[in-house]
């Protein structure tokens, strides 16, 4: 469990498939102020890859991604 | 009397209204069932004839038919716009009656909506074939389209038809070709994610065929914004991006109708993705666009799911345990120029395997357009 990152705001993207969480993650990030911390929650494992790459792309800063029982957390910082 | 309502005349609900009268025959001219589709337009619009309007090859007046020459006589049509669903009290309201309407099961078929204003500048900026006005407004602009930079823009995911942004860029590649002036046109497509297309091998398919014909590959593009005076684009990502005519498949949301009962986010009914029932109320299920299942929004979609609830549905009508379930199946056809087509098939898990195109699947795909009609009336 990762105790030391507590997130601002939580998408809940479980059950969609790719890219469906990205989506997500995407429409949501363009909302948020820089410095807000993100939890990504998702059972499409190419979200563990999708995602950070995205996050470069897009410039935001990768956390931590949290592997689950056939889920992932993935944390990330808005700038 | 058992009163089945569907909300909705499009592709899912009339395919699914003639279905029931079929199947529920004896029951209907016993008295003891109604079958009642309800749609808010007294035409029933046929979508995918908009692709061929910019280039004209098709008229508006094309896609659409009186809903009435479509339908069953043994199904109770009531033209008029659904206001309200009460999950609770099993009842519908309605824009132009004054009393609700009860019903024993529902079945939403709202479809999608286009919202080009959820993007700033995009109303203004950019042109769409996703609906009549927009796809003639394209076809004019087209015509008088000679040189300069034409990017096809992928803003909303999900969409209707994943396939039709693909297929539009090697159609007015092939176009222009045609009338000799491809050369003064520089093509660009963009999408949101990391590739061309959600589906890999319709991206692995589509980039090879963009590279082949000169087409600029945009990945990871978000629109944030578009300045219809300056006729840039502006990015999530922080990149810009100049045109000269901006072709934008818009953001889609279901219907609010769906929100308000508490059914799904965004409009989209969260439903069971094989019995295809609300997971938010009893006796409710939701077909095509507007129910919330991963695959395509597509008219196979609708059509193929409006099988399996009509089976569900009267199997609840004769006290039956229902076992008909949808499996995902998706069935499309997908241009790759002005004459040949591709044709691709899966279901809930599987990969779509593109074949090479050919000229007799351009022909299939027209003739399915031309044979819909009898499709919607339940006869094919
Ligand atoms: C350009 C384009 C090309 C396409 N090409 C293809 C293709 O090649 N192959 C393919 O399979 N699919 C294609 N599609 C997608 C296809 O058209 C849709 O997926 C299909 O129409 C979905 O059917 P539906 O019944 O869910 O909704 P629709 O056909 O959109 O029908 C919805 C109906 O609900 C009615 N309605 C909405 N709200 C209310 C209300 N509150 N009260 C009463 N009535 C209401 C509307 O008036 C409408 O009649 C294409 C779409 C577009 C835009």
């Amino acid at each position: 469990m990762s105790n030391a990152i507590s997130p601002d705001v939580t998408i809940d993207s479980r059950g969609a498939t790719c890219p469906g969480p990205l989506m997500d993650l995407i429409g949501k990030v363009k909302t948020l102020e820089p410095g807000t911390v993100v939890e990504l929650q998702t059972t499409a494992r190419n979200s563990t890859t999708d995602v950070p790459e995205w996050l470069e792309e897009a410039g935001h800063d990768l956390l931590e991604i949290e592997e689950l029982d056939d889920e992932w957390r993935i944390y990330l910082e808005v700038n | 009397m058992h009163r089945v309502a569907i909300v909705g005349g499009g592709t899912g609900g009339t395919v699914l209204a003639n279905r029931l009268a079929d199947e529920l025959q004896p029951e209907i001219e016993a008295g003891e069932v109604d079958v009642r589709l309800i749609t808010a337009d007294e035409h029933h619009v046929y979508k995918p004839t908009f692709l061929y309007v910019p280039f004209g090859k098709k008229t508006v007046d094309d896609a659409k038919r009186p809903i009435e020459e479509l339908v069953d006589r043994r199904v109770t049509l009531t033209i008029d716009e659904v206001t309200d669903v009460d999950t609770e009290r099993k009842q519908l309201s309605l824009a132009e009656r004054a009393t609700a309407l009860s019903y024993d099961q529902l079945v939403l078929a709202t479809g999608a909506t286009l919202e080009p204003e959820a993007v700033p500048g995009l109303a203004e900026g950019g042109h769409h074939f996703y609906g009549p006005d927009g796809a003639e407004a394209l076809r004019d602009e087209l015509a008088a389209f000679t040189e300069g930079h034409l990017v096809l823009s992928v803003v909303g995911v999900p969409h209707m038809c994943p396939a039709a942004p693909v297929e539009f860029v090697l159609m007015v590649d092939d176009w222009l070709r045609e009338r000799g002036l491809r050369e003064e046109v520089e093509l660009t497509y963009t999408y949101p994610i990391n590739r061309a297309h959600g589906l890999e091998p319709i991206a692995d398919w589509a980039s090879d065929l963009f590279e082949e014909r000169d087409v600029n590959l945009e990945t990871f593009f978000n629109v944030d914004e578009v300045d219809p005076d300056a006729e840039v684009i502006e990015t999530v990502e922080g990149k810009e991006l100049a045109y000269d005519l901006l072709v934008a498949i818009p953001p889609h949301r279901g219907s609010d109708l769906v929100t308000a009962a508490g059914l799904g986010e965004d409009g989209w009914v969260d439903v069971d993705r094989h019995t295809l029932e609300a997971t938010a109320a009893e006796d409710v299920y939701a077909i095509g666009d507007t129910a919330d299942v991963p695959t395509s929004k597509a008219g196979s979609v609708a059509h193929y799911e409006a099988g399996v609830v009509a089976d569900r549905i009267a199997s609840r009508v004769r006290g039956t345990v229902p076992t008909a379930t949808y499996d995902g199946k998706t069935v499309c056809f997908l241009e790759a120029g002005m004459d040949e087509a591709t044709f691709i098939e899966f279901g809930y898990g599987e990969e779509p395997y593109v074949r090479e195109p050919s000229t007799p699947l351009h022909w299939a795909k027209l003739g399915y357009n031309e044979s819909y009609w009898l499709t919607a009336r339940g006869l094919l």
